[in-house]
């Protein structure tokens, strides 16, 4: 009946994980019960869960994104605990079964359900706006993508209390997570969490490629689109190119699994690093994926805050498209010591060092962006210099990695530990921060707590180096990443120093929930009554904020690089049309979310061989895709008339303030050249 | 207020350089005992060096810019429109260029220089030695000996040594920090591994690779010796009263969590690692002759060649 599912999957005897379990379970019984206390079930559905608004499936996915954010820290805690305490004869407080699961949930949930969602929350908030659009391009496809995501992210928090989650490592390497040497049902929920949220992903690129090419407002040509939107496309490209490998290396193996097939296994004709080799054919452009957006935020960031045009944007652009094909041709880099001869070696060796020049050229875009500027210090400006820094540091680390005979020695070394997360956290987590700190107004309607957001970011970015520089060092002691306990007494010191370095940053961390309470307390203060708080060059800021659902009234004419800076500057910007026209906007659909709990179900009883169950999910899946496709009542017409009143709010609060604004934003008057 | 913060990062940075120096004797990778662990440690160096003609000026850049251009100063020049040099773009795409060039023809030769697969010239015979990786143990069989040990090795100093490396379990790494490359150990496959130590001493050897639940434990001891010490450990090792035959091989290959202790094999069963590496492969299963290409090469040609 239950198949492989008893009692027993439930982990009772670990106290670690049980009070983690009854933890989570208690704070989400909390969290329903406020909801049904303050009777906000309905509004909850119609408004969010159903909705298609673009702008509030981006504010999911990015509550979706700083949940797993504080779920994958709590494994980075416990990692740098063991670590600190298991040396000579000491085995830790984690058993190898335990720690194994937990470096292989921490990085399943970073990559995949906290930087996957955050720049998905974060593109889908930002592009339409920028494009001068009113929503993407799918709409119902968006909603989809979220829920897909989300019950991936359900999955791996059910294996926390039910079973147990994979102990190989979040690239799952074969033949480890072959059914011979990983019996259980963790490799499962790896392979199904893994396998539901990147068909999510592969949407959301498909989407946003459409949406970029097909929806940009009149005059926005290409060599006008934001930065952002540059990345965000090229972002897609990568998805839309790299995904679906993934989605067939998993297929694989779970027909190895599944079935009994041999594609990775030892025996009959199965090979092992054809599954490295398709796993890194996504893995690499993925690095990418999470990067590019976090780039774009740094070229918004950098220009608006410096109050001047994005230096060489031409370069940015051909840069971003270079690095968009590079990343496809160094997935060997990865395992250069797998025994492939010195010419393959170095082709991918070359490949990779020469990503480091269009990556470089962006460094000195930003860097010149800001020179001859007027530099506001505010938290994304500290994000982008933290990045910027420490970005430097990493790349190197990666380019001497790219180097083979380097390689050699670093290869799975605690060195190659602090690399990526050197080049993830300032590259991608910072670049998040900055556009969480600087989009915030745009999606809530009150901006953020500046003083709370800087102490966060000098917590996260000196917890960085006390965490990080240690395990460059422990690489050049020949530490191995993913060790449970060691003997060598030389690397125990360091290893207590980045122990410390995790705390600092988990003070960061709590100083962000701070910042986001305290902000949430004072919104009244910190409101943006007049939609563009940073004196943005940007279309999303000629919007209101937030935006009513529609976004723009009437859809912006583009002229310019910089279009909202352009129209302010010609005086035209809050120039009203003689009437509004009645807008016709997509209409909420419980479909997606369905979705989303059917797979959730049918990846569920996959995992535990509950056939009857996946069976009923399964067809319960191709039931709702039906039902969705004979729906005829896709949208509803927001009249005129409301429109009107809606732009008249917006005008008379905008005039309320139209005193205090000029106090508020005291641009600098230019400097006439020379 | 900012200067101070700048001075917190800058003798934060200089924290770490200063403790990384002092404790140079524990880092192993710039303490190398053979020729390629030496190459190895020149090409981190030199990559470093060159890479800091970019990333020191970026950190000069990063800190000048904002302090020289920040809103409060309003002496410093603002050129609001200003977005394009035309020398500044040529030189920050020249820059990169230029050092990935120089880079790029560093590890070309040092690429082809140190391939692990390449045997090492000296002048003393080579000491063949084939490493099977188990769950959790590391089993060395000396062919030319006909013995084996478990989780150790001794050769002599000077003399080069050439692996032969398999797995008969999960992926693994074969590493030895102080004599430089690692490898990898796939079942049903054999790569090549050539390493020597020009100095005597005891080094860390270690599996690179998680390998499941006991992978913190398969480290072993690599022993660099004199000539006629290296005679007396073979001498000692001859004297176990263990050997090595399909049964105590089976016994051995069990997975076994924890450090298995050293072990001694006087005798092997001949053939033991062609065996291990054949035995996933389907066609052996059928027709156990050796095929015209068997499975024992990644890189069939370097096999025949070496006539095996």
């Amino acid at each position: 009946m239950f198949g492989k599912l008893s009692l027993a999957a439930i982990p009772y005897h670990n106290l670690i994980t049980i009070s983690a379990v009854i933890g989570s379970v208690i704070l989400g019984l909390v969290i329903l019960g406020l909801i049904t206390y303050y009777r906000k079930w309905t509004y909850l559905y119609q408004e969010w869960l159903t909705s298609l608004d673009h702008k509030k499936i981006g504010i999911m996915y990015i509550i979706l994104a700083l949940v797993m954010l504080l779920r994958g820290f709590s494994d980075a805690i416990l990692m740098r605990s063991q670590q600190a305490v298991a040396a000579g004869g000491h085995l830790g407080f984690l058993t190898p079964e335990h720690f194994n699961q937990i470096f292989s949930a921490h990085g399943s949930i970073m990559i995949i359900f906290m930087a996957m969602p955050f720049l998905a929350g974060l593109m889908n908030i930002v592009v339409p706006q920028q494009i001068g659009a009113r929503d993407v391009a799918f709409p119902f496809l968006n909603s989809v993508s979220l829920w897909l995501t989300a019950a991936g992210a359900m999955l791996i928090m059910v294996s926390l209390g039910v079973g147990d989650f994979s102990k190989a490592g979040w690239s799952g390497y074969t033949p480890l997570t072959e059914k011979a040497y990983s019996p259980g049902v963790g490799v499962d929920y790896w392979i199904w969490a893994f396998q539901v949220a990147g068909i999510g992903s592969t949407l959301t690129g498909i989407n946003f490629l459409v949406t970029i090419l097909k929806m940009r407002a009149p005059g926005l040509t290409p060599m006008r689109l934001p930065l952002f939107v540059w990345t965000a496309f090229f972002t897609s490209v990568l998805i839309a190119w790299a995904f679906p490998v993934l989605t067939v290396d998993l297929a694989l193996i779970t027909l190895d699994r599944y079935l009994g097939m041999h594609f990775f296994t030892n025996d009959l004709g199965g090979n092992m690093m054809m599954y490295a080799n398709l796993f890194w054919t996504w893995g690499h452009p993925e690095v990418y994926i999470v990067i590019l957006p976090a780039f774009g935020v740094f070229s918004e960031v950098a220009a608006t805050f410096s109050g001047k045009r994005l230096f060489g944007y031409r370069s940015l652009v051909y840069a971003t498209a270079a690095i968009t094909i590079l990343s496809f041709c160094v997935w060997v880099h990865h395992f250069f010591t797998m025994g492939a001869g010195p010419n393959v070696n170095i082709f991918f060796g070359i490949a990779t060092m020469l990503i480091a020049i269009p990556t470089g050229v962006k460094i000195f875009n930003w860097l010149f962006t800001m020179y001859r500027g007027r530099i506001r210090f505010t938290p994304p400006i500290y994000w982008t210099l933290g990045f910027i820094v420490t970005f430097s540091v990493g790349g190197a680390a990666g380019v001497l990695m790219a180097v083979p005979p380097a390689d050699y020695v670093l290869h799975n070394s605690l060195f190659l530990i602090a690399h990526f997360h050197t080049m993830l956290i300032p590259g991608t987590l910072f670049g998040f921060m900055a556009g969480y700190y600087y989009w915030f107004p745009k999606a809530m309607g009150f901006r953020l707590q500046e003083d709370w957001g800087k102490r966060a970011f000098w917590c996260w970015v000196i917890g960085f180096y006390l965490a990080f520089i240690p395990l460059y060092i422990l690489g050049f002691m020949g530490m191995p990443r993913r060790l449970q306990h060691y003997v060598n007494p030389a690397w125990h010191p360091w290893l207590l120093v980045a122990a410390l370095g995790t705390a600092v940053i988990g003070l960061g961390l709590v100083f962000l929930v701070i910042q986001l309470v305290v902000s949430i307390r004072n919104r009244q203060i910190l409101s943006d009554a007049t939609g563009d708080p940073w004196d943005g060059r940007t279309l999303e800021w000629l919007t209101s904020s937030p935006p009513p659902a529609y976004n723009f009234p009437t859809i912006p004419v583009v002229a310019d690089i910089d279009a909202f800076m352009d129209l302010k500057e010609k005086g035209i910007a809050y120039q009203r049309p003689e009437q509004y026209r009645d807008i016709e906007m997509p209409k909420n659909a419980p479909h997606g979310l369905i979705i989303g709990a059917l797979t959730f179900l049918c990846g569920f009883a996959l995992i535990w061989h509950i056939w009857w169950l996946a069976i009923l999910a399964a067809l319960g899946l191709l039931g709702t895709v039906i039902a969705r496709a004979w729906d005829d009542d896709l949208y509803e017409t927001i009249p005129a008339a409301e429109v009107q009143r809606l732009e008249d709010e917006r005008y008379q609060r905008l005039a309320a303030t139209q005193r205090n604004l000029a106090d508020q934003q005291a641009i600098p008057e230019p400097v006439p050249e020379g | 207020m900012k200067r101070k913060k700048y001075f917190v990062l800058a003798s934060l940075l200089s924290f770490w350089a200063l403790a990384f120096l002092v404790g140079c004797s524990r880092v192993v990778l710039f303490d190398p005992k053979g020729p390629i662990g030496e190459a190895e440690r020149f090409v981190i160096i030199a990559a470093i060096v060159l890479m800091a003609i970019v990333v020191i000026p970026v950190f000069f850049m990063a800190f000048w810019f904002p302090r020289k251009y920040r809103a409060s100063n309003t002496a410093a020049t603002y050129l609001p429109k200003w977005s394009y040099s035309g020398k500044i773009d040529f030189f920050m795409w020249a820059v990169p260029f230029t050092i990935v060039i120089v880079l790029a023809i560093l590890a070309w030769t040092t690429t082809h220089a140190l391939d692990p697969y390449k045997p090492i010239p000296a002048a003393s015979k080579p000491i063949n030695i084939e490493a099977i990786s188990l769950d959790w143990k590391w089993l060395f069989i000396y062919p030319e000996e006909n013995i084996a040990t478990v989780n150790e090795i001794t050769f002599p100093v000077e003399a080069p040594l050439s692996f032969r490396i398999t797995s008969d379990t999960v992926m693994t790494s074969f590493f030895i920090p102080q004599l430089g490359s690692q490898m990898y150990a796939m079942a049903g496959m054999q790569t090549r591994l050539h390493l020597l130590a020009d100095k005597p001493g005891t080094f860390a050897g270690q599996n690179q690779q998680i390998s499941g639940i006991g992978f913190s434990d398969m480290y072993f001891q690599a022993h660099a010796v004199s000539p006629a010490e290296f005679q007396a450990w073979l001498q000692k090792v001859r004297q176990s009263q263990e050997k090595l035959d399909l049964n105590r091989y089976e016994q051995l290959a069990k997975p076994q969590a924890g450090y298995h202790p050293v072990t001694y094999f006087s005798a092997v069963k001949p053939g033991l690692f062609e065996d291990i590496v054949r035995k996933y492969d389907p066609a052996w299963k059928e027709h156990p002759m050796p095929m015209s290409r068997g499975p024992l090469s990644t890189r069939a040609g370097t096999e025949v060649a070496e006539g095996n």
